[in-house]
């Protein structure tokens, strides 16, 4: 069934500009792989060649961040909306763990 | 060139401040054709640091959702440096989530807090001047 799907303004020059798309799946996971399959330039930017959730990103269905649902094995239905925002994060101090940082703390990572 | 509403550059340095001695971050909300940020989004900073910032995720759609709403956009991030200049730290560069967006960084290494805002493309800091506008 064909969910909607809600574009950053960094990733809509991938789908033609689109701030809004549709794509199928029941499932997060296949919603987004279907969405990768349709605009190919979202490839890595959303999920990893592994099938995992990319770290920069957070992906949230209706009002919840997937990571504290079941991630990309969250159900999903035609009545459902996805939303994917960059993650935002830096700080002051170059550290090499800093890129962990841009999961919230105590969530579980997807890879 | 960022425009800045007065009250939305008072309420960015008045975050930064009450997060001590914490970073603090938020979001700009406004148009990305004219760089005019009108709406000021402070932020969590769920990695409660004073080196580190991350941006509440459910504070960001909410931010992102009223943005849209008003017809606008996020346009930017802001971030206070505790104890550094108001410099993009190769973190902030390594991160920077949009090309389009402006980085505002506020030091709060000095009496006076020190706002700049910057580009960053593809890894390339460029300093942007920042216009005060009263409404």
């Amino acid at each position: 069934m064909p969910v909607l799907v809600n574009l950053p303004t960094v990733l809509r020059s991938h789908a033609g500009g689109a701030k809004t798309v549709s794509a199928e799946g029941s499932t997060v996971g296949e919603v987004l792989t279907a969405l990768v399959g349709e605009y190919p330039g979202l490839a890595g930017q959303v999920i990893n060649g592994d099938g995992s959730l990319h770290k920069f990103v957070n992906v949230y269905l209706n009002d919840d961040d997937v990571r504290y649902l079941s991630a990309l094995d969250t159900p999903v239905t035609d009545s459902d909306e996805l939303s994917i925002l960059p993650a935002v994060a830096g700080g002051a101090v170059a550290d090499a763990t800093a890129g962990d940082r841009a999961v919230p703390p105590g969530v579980p990572r997807s890879r | 060139m960022l425009l800045l509403l007065r009250p939305v550059h008072d309420q960015m340095v008045a975050h930064c401040l009450k997060g001590l001695p914490e970073e603090a971050c938020g979001l700009l909300g406004g148009r990305l054709e004219t760089g005019e940020a009108v709406t000021c989004y402070p932020t969590r900073n769920v990695a409660a640091s004073a080196t580190l910032y991350t941006v509440d995720p459910k504070e960001h759609l909410r931010a992102d959702r009223d943005a849209e709403a008003a017809g606008n956009s996020i346009i930017g991030v802001f971030h206070s440096h505790t104890h550094t200049e108001a410099y993009p730290s190769p973190t902030d560069v390594a991160q920077a989530p949009d090309p389009s967006w402006h980085y505002v960084l506020v030091s709060l290494r000095d009496v006076q807090p020190v706002m700049r805002s910057y580009r960053i493309v593809e890894g390339v800091i460029t300093e942007e001047p920042i216009r005060l506008e009263s409404q």
